[in-house]
């Protein structure tokens, strides 16, 4: 997939989303839900927005017309949380245009036998990019579906060859005030860190994205590169990473560091276990008036309940 | 036109439409569609920071008239306390009805689980007496002494408002901590006040008789 410089984009040439919307019914109605099937289980969290084209492996307790529809482009780039921008949710929108994601390098070192400093245009070459629609839920009781661009986080590890001692993948955010103007103000020790599981890293669900609606991912919606665990609330999906470390001990994830009652390192979605300041049994789609029930890992409960096997969520949250 | 007349005649209106404004722009960037991405959380956030900033400019009346020397912006007081009551009133309105569309299990379940909605209901709860007994007739029927306690809960309603805001928050920051100190000078104000206002009674001949030993 060749994804242009934003540069290159005209206004003009940016495909409407209901276009875009159209589009992908078009191109599934031709090629039939046979040919996705060919594919293989590879696709299977991937689903079809059109209507007549039946959701793709995915269970949803809603009636077709509650169907996960796509969320605008402009609440996907307008209403975001990326406090290295500030606080507010416009504030990413606003301020993010001070970021420059070329050139950009991530490190993808530690417990590894051949650390590499990639290039974020070799990635983007390297690894083809697929879309994958994946529902976004923030730890907020709010959510999104969003069309990511990106490939899976496997593939980038499997370069790199990961040594049996590696347990844990600890991702790093940019650090640079001049960039990034929230990060002048300590709300959060920056820079941003995030971790996973090493199985949780390599399941096929785990993406690297750099683009999103047939895109170039906007500044704030973490341009050049960011992780997306669609399974996991939305700040364990780290944004602008600069550093990808494979480690033995479980990384001092961000926002569980700041507030371990709040914020686990798991961070599983779970309707069961209420943030305690609100619950999260019910979300607000953004674009949606009432609420809609949580499912248990964000509805890819069939794709990653075994990793969790044995583990008491309530406690592990 | 005398001081008095102004403020009742001329400022009194003025400070009426301009109270309304943030009501209004609610309204226009409702029916414009300019409430981003997230319109119901957003009405929560304006009606919750206008709701606090009518609690804080009601408080600084007082002390105002005596900082100016202009006594008769007493006549705004009421008609400021009850704008207050307004945006709480939306505020807390936005929360049981859009937000939570009448879920009575899970508007108990926030009331009793989660602290900033607890105390952020209690000081909405606070305000009703006092809005109830802003009339006229019911400063007579309790009488002054007894109406000015009962309204002085204004600082507690004003304090919940401020901890609500700051447990709502996921990191410190300022627009909370702004509140609070603004309250604590308005408080700490008042307090000072009054201790000069019984220091000056007790050097002053006695009229009422003397309070009671050991209290304070």
């Amino acid at each position: 997939m060749l994804i242009k410089r934003p540069d290159d984009i005209k206004s003009s040439e940016i495909t409407d989303e209901r276009l875009y919307y159209d589009r992908r019914k078009f191109i599934l109605a031709a090629t039939g839900v046979g040919a996705l099937a060919a594919v293989g289980a590879s696709v299977s969290w991937l689903r079809a927005t059109g209507e007549g084209v039946d959701p793709v492996g995915l269970s949803t307790p809603f009636a077709e017309d509650e169907e996960d529809v796509l969320t605008s482009y402009e609440s996907i780039t307008g209403y975001n949380n990326f406090y290295e921008f500030g606080t507010d949710k416009l504030d990413p929108s606003k301020h993010a245009h001070t970021l420059k994601p070329r050139p950009w390098t991530v490190a993808v070192e530690g417990e590894v036998n051949k650390p590499q400093l990639f290039d974020i245009d070799d990635i983007i070459k390297s690894f083809p990019s697929e879309e994958r629609v994946y529902r976004l839920r923030c730890v907020e009781a709010w959510s999104m579906v969003i069309p990511w661009l990106g490939f899976p986080l496997k593939d980038l590890l499997d370069r790199v060859e990961p040594t049996s001692r590696a347990k844990f993948v600890e991702f790093t955010t940019l650090y640079d005030p001049e960039q990034m103007r929230g990060q002048k103000r300590a709300i959060l020790p920056w820079p941003y860190v995030e971790g996973l599981r090493m199985d949780e890293a390599m399941h096929p669900l785990t993406l690297l994205s750099v683009g999103l609606y047939g895109k170039m991912l906007p500044n704030q919606n973490g341009a050049p590169i960011r992780l997306v665990v669609p399974w996991k609330y939305g700040f364990k999906s780290i944004k602008s990473i600069v550093r990808i470390r494979l480690v033995r001990e479980e990384p001092a994830a961000t926002w569980n560091v700041v507030a371990p009652g709040e914020y686990g390192f798991y961070a599983n979605v779970n309707p069961n276990v209420d943030h305690p300041r609100w619950s999260q049994k019910r979300e607000r789609r953004i674009g949606e008036f009432r609420k809609r029930p949580t499912l248990a890992f964000n509805g890819y409960g069939d794709e990653v309940a075994h990793l969790y096997e044995g583990m008491d969520l309530t406690k592990l949250y | 036109m005398t001081q008095v007349q102004f403020i009742r005649r001329v400022l009194k209106p003025a400070v009426f439409i301009i109270a309304l404004i943030p009501a209004a722009l609610l309204v226009r960037d409702f029916f414009q569609g300019d409430l981003g991405a997230n319109p119901i959380e957003e009405i929560t956030h304006r009606t919750g920071t206008w709701a606090l900033t009518f609690l804080m400019i009601t408080l600084s009346v007082t002390p105002m008239r005596r900082l100016l020397g202009i006594g008769a912006l007493v006549h705004l007081r009421r008609m400021l306390g009850l704008f207050a009551f307004f945006y709480v009133s939306l505020h807390f309105l936005t929360y049981i009805v859009l937000d939570q569309f009448f879920e009575l299990p899970a508007i108990v379940e926030d009331i009793a689980k989660r602290p900033y909605i607890t105390v952020g209901f209690a000081s909405f709860l606070t305000l009703i007496p006092l809005a109830l007994t802003s009339t006229n007739r019911m400063v007579k029927r309790l009488g002054g002494r007894r109406w000015q306690r009962l309204h002085r809960l204004i600082y507690v309603a004003a304090a919940g408002g401020v901890l609500h805001f700051l447990w709502q928050v996921k990191v410190e920051e300022p627009r909370p901590i702004i509140y609070g100190l603004i309250l604590v000078v308005l408080l700490g104000y008042r307090i000072r006040e009054q201790r000069l206002q019984a220091r000056k009674a007790r050097r002053a001949p006695r009229r009422a008789a003397p309070a009671p030993v050991g209290s304070s």
